[in-house]
């Protein structure tokens, strides 16, 4: 392992989660729900009466943050090298996924580890765990 | 109505969030990922960021019954570490790890307009359905049965 001085951003890093650890912290203290994106767009697919406003509202908010940032400054456009196929598979997965694990990186990794929820602290585990597994065999084993 | 303008600002706050963090970047998420080459360890201090904010926000949460604007807190109380929770989070470590992409980030890159999110988001829809249609068939046979 060799520390990609190149790409580190700590500050930034520090204060986007700061800014991610506001946002946790206004939708459950004036919500009183966990930030949880998967479970937030998962309830949309098994709509409930007035249970969708809100969850449509969190999403858009995301959605529009690129809008928001814009005024600011200029947007830093992302790279995605996936291919296509990829994408899709990585898409099932990370839907299929994020629904049994009933969490991702925000419902888990974000609240639930706030919380010293022990669920969400196995969660994280496993899908860091994974992502790192992942990553190295298709980067270092396949070559890709 | 004013629990839905709170869910539009968390969402943008939340955005924002990943966007100033550089987490909207799936190269950079999967940088983290990659903890046998170059390794940019960016995403543990997001997570530090967020988690020592969380903490505190938590912490008064569990104290009170009602949210601030009157909805009753709604806190998992599930300790259940079964195969579900640890299966199901290894399927999405391994989706995550091929495209560096998870659910919030996902949505940012589509506000940034990104076909290949586009097509994610889709992919990702269409695991979500095929969990609530398995959900349904788990659960269908047990009031089916007269």
């Amino acid at each position: 392992m060799t520390i990609d001085w190149n790409h580190f951003t700590p500050l930034a890093a520090l204060g986007g989660g700061v800014l991610i650890g506001i946002a946790a912290a206004m939708f459950v203290l004036l919500n009183g729900r966990i930030a949880g994106i998967s479970g937030v767009l998962g309830g949309l697919l098994r709509p409930v009466a007035g249970d969708v406003a809100w969850r449509v509202a969190f999403v858009l908010g995301l959605i529009g943050a690129p809008l928001a940032y814009a005024v600011f400054a200029a947007v830093p456009a992302p790279r995605i090298d996936a291919g296509y196929g990829a994408l899709v598979l990585a898409g099932l997965l990370v839907g299929a996924g994020t629904r049994y694990g009933a969490g991702c990186t925000s419902g888990h990794g974000v609240c639930g580890l706030s919380r010293l929820s022990p669920r969400s602290l196995v969660a994280t585990a496993a899908f860091m765990g994974a992502g790192f597994v992942t990553v190295f065999v298709i980067r270092h084993l396949l070559g890709i | 109505m004013l629990i839905v303008l709170a869910s539009l600002l968390s969402g943008l706050v939340f955005g924002l969030g990943l966007i100033v963090s550089g987490m909207a970047n799936p190269a950079k998420v999967l940088g983290f990922l990659d903890l046998a080459g170059h390794w940019d360890p960016s995403l543990a201090f997001v997570m530090a960021g967020a988690i020592a904010v969380g903490t505190v926000a938590f912490m008064v949460a569990n104290r009170r019954a009602a949210s601030l604007l009157g909805a009753p807190m709604r806190l998992p109380s599930s300790r259940l570490i079964d195969r579900r929770l640890v299966g199901g989070s290894l399927l999405f470590g391994v989706g995550w790890g091929i495209a560096g992409f998870c659910p919030g980030p996902a949505l940012v890159s589509l506000g940034m307009g990104e076909v290949k999110a586009v097509v994610f988001i889709a992919a990702m829809l269409a695991g979500m359905a095929l969990f609530e249609l398995l959900e349904l068939r788990r659960r269908a046979p047990a009031s089916r049965t007269a």
